[in-house]
């Protein structure tokens, strides 16, 4: 009996082994070309994607998104989500499945993940994560009729340090540098200790930039409408190590926010996908500590702690991702890459601003006042990516008067002078 | 003989009824329809020759890692130290590729001293909980245990340290391998033949291993009554830590096919749980070698099939794992009452 069963599992496995090696010889495919960094971008117009690779607009077109973590986790992955949504209720015949990264399914890759959606019928994959960088790129290679979106990335900037030939890939990224200033001058107009935590993710040229950019709202709301000495601001990030909370590889941010509240430091912002800073905040809060956060990604996450949330810079993807989606099925979807100013006309439109900043219950009106203040001021042209900026080793970043390129703001290559805390690990 | 291999059978037949019964009941309090489910399962994990694709590239880590704790199980152990090997394997192998890469070496060459050193690694890292047990005394469960933290944090360290990407220092992995040192796959899918065929491979081997030689007999032995295989003679210690060196190879393997094959570097969860999920399998198959392959391709079906319910039923992606985590517990419990059972009789 257990001889003929053998026979027959062998026999079967034979069988798999010869049907899926009868394809032609394995054969890596080439690298796509990568280009040196160039300055300004170059003349060549990116090829749109066959329109035979869309549906008709009679046909539903699906958008299938991949997620970092969980649709409703109020941060970053509910944002995204929420993007697709706004685009779906805004084009007809369209409609969103996504998935995320569950953790039973380690073993499973991003990639692999948007094949499933495929499966399903996805006619567009976006990737939510910068996490996901690597598995955009090996999944627009492998499918090149299919429009791909990475949330922020820059392998489709010509102009950029990592471009990558994909013409099925755009990348798009809110310019959340401003949304984390104005975020910065509510933490400094409200601390009382002069202390302010940065609660970072990872350390890469993204979140470097956003804890900087929040550093110089900070420094400045400090300067100009406290009229304090910089050297009195204290501005510590602690990293984790990911974008969210993986126990047993990442420091634990409910530790770290405790951790910032009893070293003294009053004033807690967010730079995880996650809220644990507003509900450390709201726990002390509760038990009548005067602390408070700064929340982060998603519009309406103050509402798990209104009392101790000062404001919520956030990401608003729906109309960009509307305009990648329209121009999928209009078959001139093409490699693009959009860091998408905010609207500052009404920072909070969300039909027309990529990010913006919502206060706060517990942002005091004087301070809101000033908060209006500084959205109206850089409207009106203030530039706080402006010398004198020197890096935190001291080295001069821009000197006084000189404004910084998109290279320089997005390839940061350090924190600023000022803040503590690591720019990499050594 | 027979008989009873015929009532076991049936009281493993049973032990999936009821699994299916129990997470049926739970799909239904998660306001899910089950039959559904099940088909969504089925319809993800072969719908596409790329959903089938990613089943085999599952099943191949998947082989190597229950073969390997069907030798220890053989031998009496619980090697629940697999996930570190696995993990070890692959930080030899990503070592291994970085040394390399830039060399002039032929990347066949590359690859196959990558395989190597993962297996070595994988050895090193079993023999450790080998060495405890053995000579330390300490139970393989919790030396196990132990070195499956520590090769996680030797891991982290090495992704956010020496091994980090230029300007990063992120927990999400070691920069990507270039395409001439991934396992070659087939046309258009993501599969190696490569790997399957070495999960093949070992798992026939430890089949004809564990039943017919005397190495096999042996391990049985001591996994019966080491005190009475060392009085027939049987040296156990060495068998023992043979046992463990040769799972740990297959562990290492497997690390290197999930460095090479799936994730093309190195991150945390480089494991992928294949460890733990290679013991529920031997479990399952209540460590029978004969059944190692289908039950492995099963919950390899189960894992990426799974991935379905989430998209279509907006159910949790944790839902395959709670069916594969209830069949183990149901087959235990019905192994457990059968025991019971045969020993009033």
């Amino acid at each position: 009996m257990r001889t003929k069963v053998f026979k027959i599992t062998l026999l079967a496995m034979v069988l798999v082994i010869a049907a899926t090696a009868c394809g032609s010889p394995a054969t890596a495919t080439p690298a796509p070309a990568t280009q040196p960094p160039v300055t300004q971008p170059t003349a060549v117009p990116p090829t749109a994607i066959p329109p035979t690779a869309v549906p008709t607009v009679a046909k539903t077109f699906t958008i299938g998104m991949v997620l970092v973590g969980p649709y409703n986790d109020s941060g970053w992955s509910q944002a995204g989500y929420e993007g697709g949504q706004y685009a779906v209720s805004k084009i007809p015949n369209t409609k969103l499945i996504y998935v995320d990264l569950g953790f039973t399914h380690q073993g499973v890759t991003p990639a692999q993940l948007a094949e499933q959606l495929l499966a399903q019928g996805a006619n567009m994959i976006i990737f939510n994560s910068d996490d996901f960088k690597d598995d955009s790129n090996t999944f627009a290679k492998a499918h090149p009729d299919i429009p791909t979106i990475m949330f922020s990335g820059d392998q489709s900037w010509v102009a950029g340090q990592a471009y990558l030939n994909f013409p099925n890939m755009v990348n798009i990224m809110p310019r959340a540098e401003y949304a984390k200033m104005i975020a910065g001058c509510a933490a400094a107009l409200t601390t009382q200790t002069g202390k302010i935590g940065y609660l970072g993710p990872l350390i890469n040229p993204e979140t470097r930039r956003l804890a900087s950019s929040a550093y110089l709202g900070a420094k400045y709301c400090w300067t100009t409408y406290l009229k304090k000495d910089p050297a009195s601001l204290k501005f510590k990030v602690t990293w984790i190590g990911y974008w969210f909370n993986e126990p047993g590889t990442t420091l634990d941010p409910t530790k770290v926010a405790d951790d910032f509240y009893s070293s003294g430091y009053d004033v807690v912002m967010s730079g995880i996908d996650t809220t644990e800073a507003l509900t450390e905040a709201k726990k002390l809060h509760d038990a009548g500590q005067k602390v408070w956060a700064v929340s982060y990604d998603y519009r309406n996450n103050c509402s798990t702690a209104p009392d101790a949330c000062l404001g919520v810079p956030y990401f608003n993807w729906g109309p960009e991702v509307m305009v990648q989606v329209q121009k999928a099925i209009a078959g001139t979807f093409k490699q693009d890459w959009v860091w998408m100013a905010p609207d500052w006309t009404n920072i909070n439109n969300p039909d027309t601003s990529a990010t913006g900043f919502i206060n706060g219950q517990a942002l005091s009106s004087d301070a809101a006042a000033k908060v209006t203040q500084l959205i109206s001021e850089m409207a009106s042209g203030l530039n706080l990516w402006t010398g004198p900026i020197n890096l935190q080793d001291g080295k001069v970043y821009l000197t006084a008067g000189t404004v910084a390129t998109d290279q320089q703001i997005w390839y940061l290559p350090q924190l600023l002078q000022g803040m503590e805390g690591q720019s990499v690990l050594p | 003989m027979n008989k009873i291999r015929w009532l076991n059978f049936g009281f493993q037949i049973g032990a999936v009824i009821l699994a299916l019964l129990f997470t049926t009941v739970v799909l239904l309090m998660a306001g899910a329809p089950p039959l559904q489910a099940y088909l969504y399962i089925i319809k993800g994990a072969l719908s596409s020759i790329t959903n089938i694709s990613n089943v085999l590239s599952a099943w191949a880590p998947l082989l190597l890692t229950t073969s390997g704790v069907l030798i220890t199980f053989a031998a009496g152990l619980w090697n629940i130290g697999i996930e570190g090997q696995i993990m070890v394997g692959a930080i030899f192998t990503t070592g291994a590729l970085r040394l390399l890469q830039n060399s002039t070496v032929p990347s066949g060459w590359i690859l196959l001293i990558g395989f190597l050193a993962g297996m070595a690694g994988g050895a090193l890292w079993a023999a450790l909980a080998g060495v405890l047990k053995t000579f330390g005394g300490v139970n393989e469960i919790f030396g196990g245990l132990g070195l499956n933290f520590v090769a996680t944090a030797f891991a982290l360290y090495l992704i956010i340290g020496p091994w980090k990407r230029p300007g990063i220092a992120s927990t999400s992995g070691t920069l990507m391998f270039p395409d001439k040192l991934w396992l070659p796959t087939l046309p258009k899918v993501q599969f190696s033949v490569w790997a399957l065929g070495l999960g093949i491979l070992v798992v026939i081997l430890v089949y004809f291993l564990l039943r017919g030689t005397h190495f096999g007999l042996r391990l049985k032995a001591i996994g019966k009554n080491s005190k009475a295989a060392l009085l027939m003679g049987v040296p156990t210690w060495q068998y023992v830590m043979f046992a463990f060196l040769l799972c740990g190879v297959f562990a290492g393997l497997a690390g290197a096919i999930q460095v090479t094959s799936v994730y093309h570097r190195l991150t945390p969860a480089i494991s992928s749980g294949y460890g733990f999920l290679g013991l529920m399998v031997a479990m399952l198959i209540n460590y029978q070698a004969i059944w190692a392959a289908p039950v492995a391709l099963f919950f390899a079906a189960l894992n990426i099939g799974g991935i379905q319910l989430p998209i279509v039923l907006k159910l949790d992606s944790s839902l395959s794992g709670v069916l594969q985590g209830i069949l183990v517990l149901f087959v235990l419990l019905v192994e457990g009452a059968r025991q019971r059972l045969f020993r009033k009789r």
